[in-house]
């Protein structure tokens, strides 16, 4: 995925503490937390012969950021749409704040306080980008048919959504875009506003998937600010990521998936160490530099990169 | 060839009860395709809805006739309900298909010989005129009284004054949604549902209300041409709808204004060309042309039109240009 901007930034937010001590018991796939705000239970999604989530039970810990991690397929972002109502499930059981969500829309689960983000970013193109944020404020008087007719029933509370927009923008440092169309944003900008928009909406949980996907370094910096932000309000986060250093600099708790199922979890030093995480999703030469092996790129060999040869060597005697 | 005449014949065809009913239904389909992005190819399917109602309700219940045209509105309501309760939860162009089987469905049932003395099959309705005529509060006059090519009889004013001022109420009203927070999510489903949805908001109970509103706008046209003319079921083929479609991309389909200035230049432009060609052919201008060519050489010039306006002008004469520079 994206390369990794945030090991050569000496001013990563790596100085704001994590929160530790989320878990009881030995950690292992699964563990109790002490304060779960998301509660999965044999959460099973199949597209026909392809069983895409198979999870038995996972707890996401409250007010803390998590990260979930895994390679491509893993069933990550199908998860994130089976817990938020946009697919269902073959079976299973979730609970948010000890209030079951399955079988509920998608509205409703969002209403709730659980409100999501997209991989591919869903910028409201032509509507401004004031218009966006204002969308994302839930209970709006306006928004009923027959009061929209009667300015006077909303106009005093769409005057206190449009500040809070203002607000918002601000601190998301696109005050000065609030009169443009979503269009013209930059990737990177569409991925704030994205998030500003479901701040708009007062969640308790925010679901990223991908927040860094396609953002320059110059933005990577801010969001990450602005994610670590969520959880100092008191906000849980729980995003994708597939750029190590992030994950490792600002989640408090990984859980890993591979083929559809948690393989691991437990804090980020600890979980990233784990051979079978290295193995599903890091792959078995992630030190090695690719360019040295091959020879494109001059440098000195490593143990690891011998090793690789070796085995390389190997293969091909085998193959002759 | 009478130039004047032709003018003439062009400028009266404005004010006409048909164009009135062109500008309610593109009105309609502004609210469905340009604000909510519904693709209904059931336009003409509404319209029949609506004009059926108000007719059937004076010819075979004896109602009033703003009675009537209360239940023709109903009618539309139902007929939007049976479209959007299985279609609206799937992707978009499902709309399109149901709608446009849907509309045929309705002309073939009003079509058939089947309910005869109700909808009057091939011949259509006529004679419900009389009540709605008998309502009309202008001072008596006989023969044409107006200005120029403006000249109506009693009857046709009295549509023309009834078609107006439903056009401007309808204008208002839809001003107003568009400018209030339930607009604002209607235009966000239009852009992308799934993102409307994870704010909240309960994206098939919007599409419903829109595909209503712009249902009983359409069907409000429907019932205004039939107060100015017969019913007729081969009024209310597919080729209306693709007119209705070619009137609203004229005008600008986000707009409040372009179906109205669409709706009108296309009537216009309709009615100037089958004046003006069969003229032509007569003074020997376009010796490879028929009389009777020359009036389908309309419609074929009429579809090159919409082409030429979907790839060169999308966002229509009304639109914001730059809209133009996003097109997705």
């Amino acid at each position: 995925m994206s390369s990794s901007p945030m090991s050569s930034d000496p001013t990563a937010p790596a100085s704001r503490p994590k929160t530790t001590g989320l878990h009881q018991g030995e950690v292992r796939p699964g563990v109790a937390k002490v304060d779960p705000i998301l509660i999965a239970d044999g959460v099973k999604r199949q597209f026909g012969g392809l069983t895409a989530v198979d999870v038995d039970h996972v707890e996401i810990p409250r007010n803390a950021i998590t990260a979930l991690i895994g390679p491509n397929g893993a069933g990550k972002t199908t998860f994130f749409n089976l817990l938020t109502g946009f697919d269902k499930p073959n079976e299973g059981e979730w609970s948010f704040n000890g209030r079951s969500l399955s079988g509920m829309p998608a509205f409703r689960v969002a209403r709730l306080g659980l409100v999501r983000t997209f991989q591919l970013t869903k910028a409201l193109g032509l509507l401004t980008v004031l218009d966006n944020m204002k969308l994302g404020a839930t209970g709006q008087r306006g928004e009923r048919f027959w009061t929209s007719f009667l300015p006077f029933l909303w106009r005093g509370q769409d005057q206190e959504i449009e500040a809070r927009a203002r607000d918002l923008l601000m601190r998301f440092k696109l005050d000065a875009k609030e009169a443009d169309f979503a269009a013209s944003l930059s990737g990177g900008q569409r991925k704030l506003l994205e998030m500003a928009r479901a701040l708009m909406g007062e969640p308790e949980l925010v679901m990223l998937d991908e927040p860094m996907a396609g953002v320059n370094p110059a933005l990577t910096q801010s969001l990450l600010d602005h994610i670590l932000d969520l959880k100092d309000q008191g906000m849980t986060v729980l995003f994708v990521e597939h750029d190590m250093h992030m994950v490792r600099h600002i989640a408090d708790w990984v859980i890993v998936m591979a083929e559809g199922r948690v393989v691991a979890e437990g804090p980020p030093d600890t979980v990233m160490k784990e051979q079978a995480v290295i193995d599903a999703y890091l792959g078995a030469h992630q030190d090695v530099d690719l360019g040295v092996v091959t020879g494109r790129v001059k440098g000195e060999h490593t143990t690891a990169e011998r090793e690789l040869l070796e085995e390389i060597e190997d293969v091909e005697e085998e193959g002759e | 060839m009478d130039i004047l005449q032709i003018l003439s014949n062009t400028a009266a065809q404005i004010l006409s009860p048909t164009t009135i009913g062109f500008v309610l239904a593109a009105i309609g389909l502004a609210v469905h395709f340009g604000f909510t992005g519904l693709l209904n190819m059931g336009v003409a399917g509404f319209m029949a809805v609506g004009a059926y109602g108000f007719a059937i309700s004076i010819l075979t219940f004896g109602l009033p006739w703003w009675v009537a045209a209360f239940i023709g509105i109903l009618a539309a309501v139902v007929f939007a309900l049976i479209l959007g309760i299985p279609t609206l939860r799937l992707r978009g162009d499902y709309l399109a298909v149901v709608t446009i089987a849907a509309a045929e469905v309705v002309r073939l049932l009003f079509l058939t010989t089947a309910f005869r003395p109700v909808t009057g099959s091939a011949d259509g309705l006529s004679g419900f005129h009389t009540d709605f005529r008998a309502s009309n509060p202008l001072p008596q006059f006989s023969g044409n009284v107006g200005f120029g090519p403006w000249s109506y009889s009693r009857d046709q004013w009295w549509v023309i004054i009834v078609g107006v001022i439903l056009v401007v109420i309808v204008l208002l009203f839809v001003w107003a949604l568009m400018r209030s927070p339930w607009g604002r999510v209607i235009k966000g489903i239009r852009e992308d549902e799934d993102a409307v949805r994870a704010l909240g908001k309960n994206v098939f109970s919007f599409k419903m209300q829109a595909l209503v509103v712009g249902g009983v706008i359409i069907a409000l046209g429907g019932i205004v041409t039939a107060m100015g003319t017969n019913v007729n079921p081969n009024v209310y083929v597919t080729s209306q709808t693709f007119y209705i479609w070619t009137a609203l991309l004229l005008g600008g389909a986000a707009t409040i204004f372009g179906p109205v200035l669409g709706a009108v230049l296309f009537w216009v432009v309709r009615a100037l060309l089958s004046n003006l060609l069969p003229a032509l052919v007569n003074i020997g201008a376009l010796p490879f042309l028929s009389g009777e060519q020359s009036q389908m050489l309309v419609f074929v010039l009429i579809g090159l039109a919409l082409m030429l306006l979907v790839i060169f002008r999308p966002q229509g004469i009304l639109g914001n240009r730059k809209e133009l520079t996003f097109v997705k």
